[in-house]
């Protein structure tokens, strides 16, 4: 089990903006956008105030899975490069205070959804935080390399919860968006772990290319994003997206697809040794393949989430081409 | 960790600025607690039939 590592008289103090660090800001940015899309396309009329309440909630709910995430993979982190910096393992805050941060924040958030908007909204936001701190953090990363396609779940649910907090429901369309993060999550993530596998071996998580290997890896990467695709363009099909959602779900699939293509062709993730330094984006030659999916994986998702957002903001038609 | 008593500047400081963050989380705790039950109870009533 994670521990906080050991303390000295020497340490730096925790600042207030190490517990803000617990909370995953960066993650929760990519929520807080997700969820508010589920939100707006719900096209339920929600008080302003009580609809910035429930992005809050949502917001908060993921800072919390982040902080329980932090405690307990604290041993994890202090072994990889990217992550040896978190004020748990940094040992700028005490594991057992990440602990009481995101219990109570996770007990704020789901209560304050329950009593300001509906209870299912608050069921599912709690749903996603005991996935992502019970079932993906504990169990699944250390035991399984399947552990980000299933964990990718509690990555994708805020959109539901967005549109169950504006509606009181979760009809189809509100899944279609938790299937389209859910399928994007394999080929992103396995991308990232391609150049950043030596991290996750010297950690002993089980990552597909730590277990199966970097052509296994990129093979997979290559399924995934042709299974994406689909998922990708069915809101044009159910009365979700418009003719501009359209356009940029197929334009942007096609080059996701060329991308997953040139990875599965190259030799990124074989060489191993070579990595220069912590960045996300700055690595070997070998591996330019495998960063250049997992930072368009980014763009694509984000450019499919704004243009829905816009469409449903804008009053666009939706093209419902299966009727 | 420094002994209480015998804390440094820099412990001083990061112990303030904590203090500080957690009042203003409370305090604007209590305004959205106070806000969302005026607008509840606003829509409430609003949807009430006249008796």
């Amino acid at each position: 089990m994670a521990m906080a590592t050991a303390h000295s008289t020497t340490r730096a103090p925790a600042r207030w903006q190490d517990y803000v660090q617990l909370l995953k800001p960066r993650v929760m940015s990519l929520v807080v956008f997700t969820a508010l899309t589920g939100l707006v396309c719900a096209g339920h009329r929600v008080n302003p105030i009580l609809g910035a309440v429930a992005i809050l909630c949502i917001a908060v709910g993921a800072g919390a899975s982040g902080a329980l995430n932090m405690w307990y993979d604290a041993d994890i982190d202090a072994k990889m490069r990217r992550t040896r910096g978190r004020p748990v393992p940094a040992g700028r805050v005490q594991g057992a205070d990440a602990l009481a941060l995101g219990i109570v924040l996770s007990i704020f958030s789901v209560m304050l959804m329950g009593m300001a908007l509906n209870w299912l909204a608050a069921g599912l936001l709690a749903f996603t935080i005991f996935f992502y701190a019970v079932v993906y953090t504990i169990w699944l990363k250390r035991w399984t390399a399947q552990n980000i396609v299933i964990g990718g779940l509690a990555g994708a649910l805020p959109p539901v919860i967005g549109w169950a907090a504006a509606s009181g429901a979760a009809p189809l369309n509100a899944w279609l968006l938790c299937a389209i993060i859910f399928m994007w999550t394999p080929p992103h993530f396995w991308a990232l772990s391609l150049y950043t596998s030596e991290d996750y071996k010297s950690a002993g998580v089980p990552m597909m290319p730590v277990v199966a290997g970097a052509a296994s890896t990129r093979r997979q990467i290559l399924i995934y994003s042709v299974l994406f695709l689909p998922f990708a363009i069915a809101p044009a099909f159910t009365g979700l997206g418009g003719a501009a959602y359209l356009g940029v779900a197929v334009a942007g699939g096609l080059v996701f697809l060329l991308l997953a293509w040139r990875l599965a062709c190259s030799h990124a993730g074989d060489a191993v040794g070579q990595r220069n330094d912590d960045g996300l984006y700055d690595v070997r030659a070998g591996a330019k393949d495998a960063r250049n999916l997992f930072a368009f994986s980014i763009l694509y998702l984000s450019l499919l989430f704004a243009t829905l957002l816009g469409e449903h903001l804008l009053g666009a038609a939706p093209l419902d081409l299966l009727k | 960790m420094s002994q209480p008593g015998h804390e440094s500047e820099a412990d001083m400081k990061a112990r303030r600025g904590r203090n500080i963050a957690l009042a203003l989380g409370l305090v604007l705790f209590v305004i959205l607690i106070f806000v969302v039950t005026l607008v509840r109870l606003g829509g409430n009533v609003a949807t009430t039939p006249p008796v």
